[in-house]
């Protein structure tokens, strides 16, 4: 993991915010002060639910459910390269795991969660087998169907799903008998899950299956005639990422205890890819900003209220062609 | 022993035959040049051998095993790796982890040893990264390890893409126009590049090259095709002289324009 | 209902559904078969054309009348309209992404669909919108089926796109031009060709076409609204898919396939129309695993 330090090109730092960048990487190039400042984060966040109000709290939990569909999307369109607009549908799968076993059948919900896990392995494999052997935007259209489908099958199988008016009276998780009923377990639940998805996607994005994905995203032939499996590759991100929308599905429902279809429209999809591609594709920070930004923005300028989306995708298109890296800057090298 | 089994190969588009039944062998241990003027569809037969192309019929074999219809990775997997024509470099990878990408089949670690971090895990980690300097090594260019792939010469990107076959561990390896675009020098270093595989690694080497100077100096058989049929095959002298070559290079007295015009496309 | 009532009735309908498709689906392919870009915003394209053939027919229905006289003409503004809407966007989010890496551009694509779709809904406040098309229901009737002049028209009125645009492609210079930049742009380039000038023409096409479609989906369904783009953009996809992407005369047959093939689905028992979404994604899933080129698409080389 030695990321290999050169000295700042002297020219770079000329203008504003170009110059800023600068001194930030030249700031952060020691590990020691990257430590340091994550740490101070990790211990701003632990203390927030000591000093905060019940709204900030309830903000903040909702920004760290975004911040992990984020890191799990971030592993499929950021570390592999695909772009899924179906993403909802594999939360939506966890959140109806969750929600029908233990709303039916009297299942514990920690126990639903390994359930949740295994559906979105399922859904990811039948969904990403057959068309991950085409070109990648097929993929693209075929996830947005997917998304559809889910949906649709969410409203039609009444007797399990509750239809169009959703389910009620999911059981909420206990924690060694304490069940978890106040914002602020929901906050600290929430907040392990982000430290969790975040110590995944980092030990991911630095192994073998990582630099695999890199290298597939940049050049398939290359890297096929090296021998990497293409298919097996790009399968894995999809998969790995549903898990994550899945468990992140299965928390939503537990904390909702009330989930219905159109939770897990195309919008919820296309706002998490949002998000990516505001904070940076294929970079960890960049979607804990990306989220933060996405759930922030909204509550700050409440004013923007229905033309949010309408922002949403102006900004999308003004990111891809004037900063495609996103808000988190690029590492040098 | 053979290491390379290639049996009336045909494979076409849009009605043009671009390799036509197509047969030659190459032995293990030597070095082999397939040769043929430009839209001869050498880079085609490369294509079928490395599984990139389905060929319509006809059959390879590699070692004694059928790889006819293996995928690309099935086939690096089996030993024989390949370089491309156009440099396919990884080029926002680190010249390191371009190498280290050669490694990939020859190693296992999966997601959970990767989040884990297990010890096989670690272990397997250093030795991808010592193979990989070892090959770049072996090209004379392990200083450039940290350097991002895009940023390098064209001569090392060269030598990039040569460390990241023989990283693959090959047993036959195919190397497409290894000298387009090298000077006089990069062109005698790469002659002695290609002897070192051989003698030092033991890889078998099956080349496409358009300098015949080149050609002739290594190679132990040269096979010559054209309009995707083979017109010849044999040692360097024989193929030299053989009316059928030099009619395909030079083309009939009639058509020497032609010829010539297609020389140059 | 007699089975041969059904069968009508069906094939009526899966020609109008399969009209609306084959439309959009043109659009879809000729993009696809130029810059080999999924136009994401292609569905909400038929939907602005809806909205702007709505707003054009409220005037020009004042002035001559419902009906037809005053439909056609507001059609063709619409498509006017929209196609100078489509080189627009062409302009300013694709083409300076032409040469970025794929992702970029289909997630542009994904931005201009936001923008388009949402644009709408902040200005109807989301609502329903009825379509004021004035016609009534004369037709004939054959057994228990009638048949509208309207849906005639409708089919009629397809098919004269469909020639036009054939004849287009087929004889003009422009045609030819699209033609060879969907073969080899940079060759194209090198003769001297505009290539960003056809691109655009070709963008102007597709959505003139998509918002002929959508205007007459308005007078068709009597309503209109901001997420009408959504369905019937996946829906045309399939359809280009099913016929070959890239592929014109594939995009004519794929769209009228997928409308009786849905028409007709519908009507098993076990599929039933809430269900009718979901044949013809699990159809598109079927057919990009077992045949990815489509029943006309150009078969490149066989990839292992």
């Amino acid at each position: 993991m030695a990321e290999p330090s050169t000295p700042p090109p002297a020219a770079a730092a000329t203008s504003g915010l170009a110059g800023l960048e600068e001194r930030l990487f030249v700031f952060f190039d020691k590990r020691s002060r990257r430590r340091l400042v994550q740490g101070l984060l990790v211990l701003a966040a632990v203390s927030i639910p000591l000093v905060g109000d019940s709204y900030l709290l309830e903000i903040l939990t909702n920004s760290f459910f975004y911040i992990v569909l984020c890191l799990g999307l971030n592993i499929v369109v950021g570390y592999a390269g695909l772009l899924d607009l179906g993403y909802a549908a594999f939360f939506a799968v966890g959140a109806y795991t969750t929600g029908i076993l233990t709303s039916q059948f009297d299942w514990n919900f920690w126990l639903t969660i390994p359930a949740a896990v295994f559906f979105s392995i399922i859904a990811g494999v039948i969904i990403g087998g057959p068309t991950l052997r085409l070109r990648s935007d097929y993929l693209a259209i075929v996830t947005l169907g997917f998304g559809e489908i889910t949906r649709i099958a969410a409203r039609n199988l009444k007797e399990l799903t509750g239809g169009a008016s959703g389910l009620i009276g999911i059981n909420r998780p206990s924690f060694f008998g304490l069940e978890l009923n106040q914002i602020h377990h929901y906050y600290y639940v929430f907040f392990i899950l982000v430290l969790l998805a975040v110590f995944v996607s980092f030990r991911l994005q630095h192994s073998r299956l990582g630099r695999a994905w890199q290298y597939v995203r940049e050049d398939e032939d290359a890297a096929e005639a090296m021998g990497i499996d293409r298919v097996a590759v790009k399968l894995y991100a999809y998969v790995i990422g549903a898990v994550f929308a899945g468990v992140a599905g299965c928390f939503f429902a537990g904390k909702m205890t009330a989930i219905s279809p159109e939770t897990f429209q195309f919008m919820q999809s296309a706002t998490i890819l949002m998000a990516v591609v505001l904070g940076g594709m294929g970079k960890i920070p960049g979607m804990i900003v990306g989220a933060l930004a996405l759930i922030l923005f909204p509550e700050i300028f409440r004013e923007i209220g229905s033309v949010r989306m309408l922002v949403f995708g102006v900004v999308l298109v003004m990111m891809m062609i004037f900063r495609p890296q996103g808000i988190w800057p690029e590492r040098r090298n | 022993m053979r290491i390379l089994q290639v049996r009336d190969l045909a494979l076409s588009f849009g009605g043009l035959n671009v390799i036509d039944r197509l047969s030659f062998d190459v032995d293990e241990g030597s070095i082999v040049s397939l040769i043929g003027p430009n839209g001869a569809g050498k880079t085609s037969v490369f294509n079928c051998l490395t599984g990139f192309y389905k060929a319509d019929s006809g059959e390879i074999r590699f070692m004694d095993q059928p790889v006819t219809k293996l995928k690309p990775h099935k086939i690096t997997q089996k030993g024989m790796a390949r370089t491309f024509q156009n440099l396919r470099l990884f080029k926002q990878m680190t010249v390191l982890e371009n190498v280290m990408s050669g490694m990939h089949c020859r190693t296992r670690a999966g997601a959970l040893g990767a989040v884990l971090r297990s010890g096989s895990q670690r272990r397997e980690e250093a030795h991808i990264r010592s193979v990989a300097q070892e090959c770049l090594e072996f090209v004379g260019i392990l200083a450039l390890k940290d350097r991002l792939a895009r940023n390098l010469p064209y001569g090392d990107q060269r030598r990039v893409e040569w460390a990241r076959a023989l990283a693959t561990r090959p047993r036959l390896l195919l190397f497409d126009e290894p000298a387009a675009g090298l000077n006089y020098d990069e062109k005698e270093r790469l002659i002695g590049l290609i002897r070192r595989i051989r003698e030092e690694l033991g890889i078998t080497i099956f080349l496409i090259e358009h300098d015949m100077g080149l050609v002739m100096q290594i190679s132990e058989k040269v096979v010559v095709i054209d309009y995707g049929k083979k017109i010849a095959e044999g040692g360097c002298d024989a193929v030299q002289c053989d009316p059928k070559v030099i009619e395909a290079y030079l083309g009939r007295e009639d058509e020497e324009g032609a010829a010539d015009e297609r020389n140059r496309s | 209902m007699t089975i041969l009532d059904i069968i009508i009735q069906q094939l009526t309908n899966g020609l109008i559904l399969g009209s609306f498709y084959s439309l959009v689906a043109l659009g879809y392919s000729m993009v696809y078969g130029i810059i080999k870009l999924l136009n994401f915003a292609h569905g909400d394209i038929y939907m602005v054309g809806a909205f702007v053939g709505f707003v054009i027919l409220s005037f020009v229905s004042t002035l001559l009348g419902d009906g037809w006289l005053g439909i056609l003409p507001s059609m063709i503004l619409a498509m006017t309209a929209v196609g100078f809407l489509g080189v627009l966007i062409q302009r300013i989010a694709y083409r300076p992404l032409l040469s970025a890496p794929r992702l970029s551009i289909l997630i542009v694509a994904v931005g201009v669909s936001l923008v388009l779709f949402n644009s709408v809904m902040v200005v109807t406040i989301g609502e329903y919108k009825a379509f004021p098309s004035g016609l009534g229901y004369e037709g004939i009737t054959m057994g228990h089926v009638h048949i509208t002049y309207t849906q005639m028209v409708m089919v009629g009125a397809t098919a004269v796109l469909m020639i036009a645009l054939h004849l287009f492609i087929a004889k003009t210079i422009y045609g030819k031009a699209m033609r060879a930049i969907s073969i080899d742009m940079d060759a194209c380039r090198l003769m001297g060709i505009d290539v960003n000038k056809i691109i655009a023409l070709t963008f102007f096409v597709g959505s003139s076409l998509a918002a002929a479609a959508g205007v007459m989906a308005g007078v068709y369904y009597g309503s209109i609204h901001f997420f009408m783009g959504f369905v019937i953009g996946l829906k045309a996809f399939t359809s280009a898919v099913i016929g070959g992407i890239g592929s014109i005369p594939g995009a004519m047959l794929g769209g009228l396939l997928l409308g009786l093939l849905e028409s007709f689905g519908t009507q098993l028992p076990w599929v039933g129309t809430e269900w009718k979404d979901v044949f013809a994604f699990g159809l598109l899933i079927l057919l990009l695993v077992f045949k990815p080129t489509g029943i006309l698409g150009r078969t490149e080389i066989e990839r292992m």
